[in-house]
């Protein structure tokens, strides 16, 4: 293998590892601030100047804590599994192009990881990886709250997973790739290529399972605080809770870079401006997530079971086939 | 404020009525109905509206603590106070003990004599502030408006049954000479305007 492309990918893994960590963090931070301001009250505010500060007062907390590992859990599946979320979060990054290609230096960069030709479906597969997170810490953490919100998290990742593969489905049939700089790259003629005016079922669709996927609020019972305290995440502590933070919230990240990507033209021709357009829309998907997290209440599990079953699935499964009958046609 | 809304109890002739619930769908298709009777009623566009209209307005509520305090009533019954009299500046109390005999937790705990002008004078007073439920009895029990309670509810000790002394209560002598010893509003105190309901003894029958 080439020393130059070895050396390439492993600054990018790091930068985006970096950056994404930190990210988490100060995601931390806009989502405290901003429930805060729609509920009338001004979140954090002591440490440092209008509280900025806090996400580092909370990261050295985090690093600093006893690692406790209670006596009744299978001690090596109850320390991988965080390590699991984390990974597979941080995993599913490499098939995303965060920036169009620029030039640095006189040197070309494309700012992915790897640009696999079954991307979108990698980027499915390792989130759907992720499950396994909360499976195995839930079920090895020897607690009944944990062991419900396992139960939990393998039926709503399992049905959401149908969701959202069968909705991407009537995008990859137009575009004909699974690979998102092949998606941006079909939507780079302007707005009115954009996937999402040929394709406004599978965009909500995916939307929607994109908020079961990442557990967040409407969907948020895997660790719903009122019903079964943290959920997997009971008895965890430390740094081992962090990790499966960070991965909570590096998901939101990528998925939400993922929406506009599939949907939403991406970073489209090329240029700085459609650069800054892709970061724009990804704040507006994760400004979207903490929106409903103040707006909306949680949905029981069975109300979720019978939304994904019931309704939202034979709508995918029409998309996909009134799609195909448009194509063929 | 008339109290007759409230003194009429036939509910009926003030405006409430019954609220007109349909029904919820038992068959299948009225099942259906409402599903997409509510998909499309946009509700859950109402609720964002809310919380973004919120947000825009910045309406804050938060009182920043330690900085910003909420002003507290005047009848308000925080830790006791001891009051000195206008005139001489005199300790108010007279050692009567009414206060120790109707405390009902038993926390307030006194000793008099006799001093060298023959008067009683009070020799310790303390309350046991970890007993203490301040119910303001005897604030209302004493005669001479001298334990009143106070505006002070930031306590922090290091044990539970922290005791206040009588020298901790009373109102300083240079605050008293100031005039800014504040008269307590709650529980045995004059009522307002009480000078111009007071009447004359009729003696002449």
């Amino acid at each position: 293998m080439d020393t130059a492309y070895l050396i390439e990918t492993i600054i990018k893994v790091v930068v985006i590892l970096l950056i994404f960590s930190a990210l988490a963090g100060i995601g931390t931070y806009f989502e405290r601030k901003i429930l805060a301001f729609m509920q009338r009250r001004l979140g954090p505010m002591n440490v440092g100047p209008y509280g900025l500060l806090q996400v580092g007062a909370d990261g050295i907390k985090l690093f600093t804590k006893e690692d406790i590992i209670p006596t009744n859990v299978v001690a090596k599946i109850f320390k991988i599994a965080p390590v699991i979320t984390a990974a597979t979060a941080f995993m599913a990054s490499a098939a995303i192009p965060f920036f169009p290609q620029f030039t640095l230096f006189g040197y070309t960069v494309h700012p992915i990881v790897a640009d696999i030709n079954i991307g979108i479906l990698y980027v499915l597969g390792m989130m759907a990886v992720g499950l396994y997170g909360p499976l195995l810490g839930g079920m090895a953490s020897a607690n009944k709250f944990a062991l419900l919100s396992a139960a939990r998290a393998t039926a709503v990742f399992i049905s959401y997973e149908v969701v959202s593969g069968l909705s991407l489905l009537a995008p990859i049939m137009m575009v004909g790739s699974l690979s998102l700089i092949d998606f941006n790259d079909y939507q780079a003629g302007g707005v009115g290529n954009w996937i999402v005016w040929s394709q406004p079922l599978a965009f909500i669709l995916f939307w929607i399972a994109a908020f079961a996927e990442t557990g967040r609020t409407p969907f948020h019972l895997i660790a719903n605080d009122h019903e079964i305290i943290d959920g997997f995440g009971t008895e965890y502590s430390g740094m081992r809770w962090g990790l499966f933070f960070i991965g909570e919230y590096a998901n939101m990240f990528f998925i939400s870079f993922v929406i506009p990507l599939i949907f939403l033209g991406g970073y489209g021709d090329g240029s700085l401006l459609g650069a800054i357009g892709l970061i724009g829309k990804m704040a507006f998907f994760f400004f979207f997530f903490l929106w409903t997290r103040a707006a909306w209440p949680d949905v029981r599990p069975d109300q979720l079971m019978w939304l994904c079953w019931k309704v939202l699935m034979p709508l995918a499964v029409i998309n996909v086939v009134i799609t195909g009958l448009v194509m063929m046609f | 404020m008339k109290m007759e809304a409230f003194n009429n109890r036939n509910v009926a002739d003030n405006g409430y009525y019954m609220v007109d619930i349909e029904d919820y769908p038992t068959d299948g298709w009225g099942k259906f109905k409402r599903v997409v009777n509510r998909t499309f009623k946009g509700e859950l566009f109402v609720g964002l509206w809310v919380v973004m209209r919120e947000m825009i307005k910045f309406d804050i509520h938060t009182i920043q603590y330690p900085q910003e305090k909420m002003p507290i009533g005047p009848r308000y019954r925080a830790v006791h106070e001891m009051k000195r009299l206008w005139e001489s500046d005199a300790e108010r109390c007279i050692g009567c003990g009414l206060c120790e005999k109707i405390c009902i937790s038993d926390c307030i705990r006194m000793d008099t004599k006799i001093d060298e002008n023959s008067r009683k004078e009070v020799s310790s007073y303390t309350i046991n502030l970890g007993r203490c439920i301040f119910c303001g009895y005897c604030a209302e029990v004493c005669p001479e408006l001298a334990i009143t309670h106070g505006g002070e509810y930031e306590n922090g000790s290091e044990q539970r049954e922290h005791f206040i002394m009588y020298e901790d209560m009373l109102t300083p002598i240079d605050k008293m000479k100031a005039g800014t010893q504040l008269e307590f509003e709650g529980f045995g105190s004059i009522t307002p305007h009480e000078d111009e309901r007071v009447k004359k003894t009729p003696l002449a029958y």
